[in-house]
């Protein structure tokens, strides 16, 4: 996917965080020596359990937290606080509940072309709103809509302000089953129609192997890592219905399950000490099938090949 | 008779016949205490035939004698007979301009100050003895200090209803402040919205129905405040008009006076009502 290295979008370098001991001891590493790149275009998802620190560095990367130590860049500038080039959808929407849906986009719109003149700022939140299928509802207030609009109207005012890069902190964690995989559908459309570079938190197996291009698994905390990265083989456009039928989706969703249930908790254990650096391992599905050659026809069988390539 | 009344009728009309039951035994309680006049004899008729309440110029009034001073009064508010014979609206209106003036001035030191107070925790720490000490102080214990520094009267009652509408103003601005959600300050930080646009488009609406609320309690004291300090002061006011009333002994002007207190705080309190409601939001 990446051909041009010397200059990657997003660079983040040995980036790690301490937190006051709640004892007050010696202050907890939560992450340290994480290290990874982004592309521009490039759709990633990061998946750990809770208290690894991915939110923090989601906050970081839009300059809202400060790291302890190492640093974030894209397009070749550092990053030092927030910014209209990094867009954010927030897991509980944080819309500002006294203006209405085309208000809360415009307000967005308006911070980001503050010359811009009425009639098209409006007319430029409408087509956001419009695109995220809230056209009739953009004169409600955010408290008359359900949690899967008021999600939509987050994701609106994101888009509308044409950021450069998007970073979703567990957008669709609130949501029912049905509702999250409708809006999953339309980010896709959305993200495929504007090319928008996006890093994602997200619990959900399923939603990660749906949208991402590459996946990162970090390992728990303190001294959380980036153990892994599951490189998305399946082949877009993708849709729900048929995703599950190619060969690649049970070893890649197998490889993050088993990661998940147990190697996330053994990682920190096999290095010499606890904050020595790590390189995360590479998995492809395409490589585990030119290996396995003859028996690709059943694909749920994938579970214990894995191993032996993270050997 | 059988269709079943709605909740707002049976309270009006059990409010109704409160009314009935209080205007009964203020009439019996003020009946002439001798003989002569019954019950259902016209007052103003007893008065012609030189008999009943006429008689003792200090006695309490009926509530007949009542509904004819507040007829009289209101329906000529405005007229002005020298300094100690004004209409009741003139009265009201000086003790409305003085509340409106203190509580304006109050708003315009609390609202920025309370702004600053729940923006920072360090300004907070700083602030909060003098507030807490402050604020139980009774208003018009600070009358004497007025007066001596100010040496103007009118100004002097200004300043009491100024020091006591400062207080809930203050204290709930910068709760309100403070208690902005987190997610609304990061969305405005990661638009780059500049300090000023965050604080008239983010924080004050966020925060403006804990202000509203600090607002309309502001006003109550004020107007509780106003009659104390016009009785102090003198020469203008409802206040003033209680005080003079209760020398000249006519208990029914001051009656009238305590019930134009009553409505106009109604008054007062029910706009700040209406104005904490389209303030408010759902989240």
């Amino acid at each position: 996917m990446s051909d041009s290295k010397p200059h990657p979008f997003l660079a983040v370098e040995n980036l790690s965080r301490d937190y006051p001991s709640p004892t007050g001891g010696v202050d907890v590493t939560v992450f340290d020596h994480v290290n990874f790149h982004i592309d521009k275009g490039e759709f990633i998802c990061i998946t750990g359990h809770s208290g690894c620190g991915k939110s923090t560095i989601l906050n970081i990367l839009a300059g809202l937290d400060a790291a302890s130590s190492g640093n974030v860049f894209m397009d070749g500038r550092e990053v030092s606080g927030p910014s209209l080039d990094r867009g954010v959808i927030f897991q509980s929407h944080a819309l500002m509940p006294w203006l209405t849906v085309l208000e809360n986009v415009s307000f967005a719109v308006k911070s980001r072309w503050p010359g811009w003149s009425r009639q098209k700022v409006r007319d430029h939140a409408m087509y956001y709103i419009e695109l995220v299928g809230l056209k009739g509802a953009e004169h409600k207030k955010p408290a008359q809509l359900s949690g899967g609009m008021k999600q939509r109207v987050g994701i609106a005012r994101a888009f509308s302000i044409e950021p450069k890069m998007l970073l979703m902190d567990e957008p669709f964690g609130a949501l029912d089953a049905l509702t999250r995989g409708v809006i999953q559908d339309e980010l896709l459309k959305i993200c495929a129609e504007t090319q928008q570079t996006v890093f994602m938190i997200t619990h959900d197996v399923d939603e990660a192997i749906l949208l991402s291009d590459r996946i990162m698994l970090m390992s728990n905390g303190p001294h959380a890592r980036i153990a892994e990265i599951v490189g998305n083989t399946l082949p877009r456009p993708r849709e729900r219905s048929t995703i599950h039928k190619h060969p690649h989706y049970y070893p890649i969703r197998n490889h993050m399950v088993d990661f998940l249930v147990s190697r996330s908790k053994r990682y920190g254990s096999l290095r010499e000490a606890p904050d020595a650096p790590s390189t995360p391992s590479v998995f492809e599905a395409s490589a585990l099938q030119a290996r396995e050659q003859a028996p690709a026809t059943k694909p749920c069988a994938g579970k214990s090949h894995i191993h032996l390539v993270n050997a | 008779m059988k269709t079943k009344l709605s909740l707002t009728q049976k309270a009006a009309l059990l409010s109704l016949l409160l009314f009935g039951v209080i205007l009964l035994v203020w009439q019996l309680a003020t009946l002439p205490e001798a003989k002569a006049v019954a019950a259902d004899v016209d007052p103003e008729y007893a008065a012609l035939m030189g008999g009943g309440s006429a008689g003792s110029a200090s006695s309490f009034p009926g509530p007949l004698a009542m509904a004819q001073t507040l007829w009289d009064k209101l329906s000529d508010p405005f007229y002005d007979n020298g300094p100690n014979d004004k209409g009741i609206g003139i009265q009201l209106a000086y003790s409305l301009a003085r509340v409106l003036a203190g509580f304006l001035m109050a708003a315009a030191v609390a609202i920025p100050l309370g702004f600053a107070i729940g923006n920072s925790r360090v300004f907070y720490q700083a602030l909060n003895p003098y507030v807490q000490v402050l604020k139980p102080i009774s208003p018009l214990a600070w009358m004497p200090l007025a007066l001596y520094t100010i040496k103007d009267a009118s100004l002097s009652a200004i300043f009491v209803i100024f020091i006591c509408s400062l207080w809930p103003m203050l204290i709930n601005t910068a709760h309100g402040v403070a208690g902005v959600r987190r997610d609304w300050l990061d969305v405005s930080r990661t638009l780059e919205v500049n300090p000023l646009r965050k604080a008239f488009r983010v924080i004050l609406p966020a925060a403006a129905p804990t202000i509203l609320t600090g607002m309309r309690i502001s006003m109550g004291i004020a107007w509780l405040v106003i009659v104390a300090a016009e009785m102090l002061v003198g020469g203008t006011g409802i206040g003033y008009f209680v005080w003079n009333e209760w020398n000249n002994l006519s208990i029914t002007n001051v009656l009238f006076a305590i019930f134009m207190i009553g409505i106009v705080g109604l008054a007062l309190d029910s706009i700040f009502g209406v104005l904490e409601k389209r303030v408010a939001y759902q989240e």
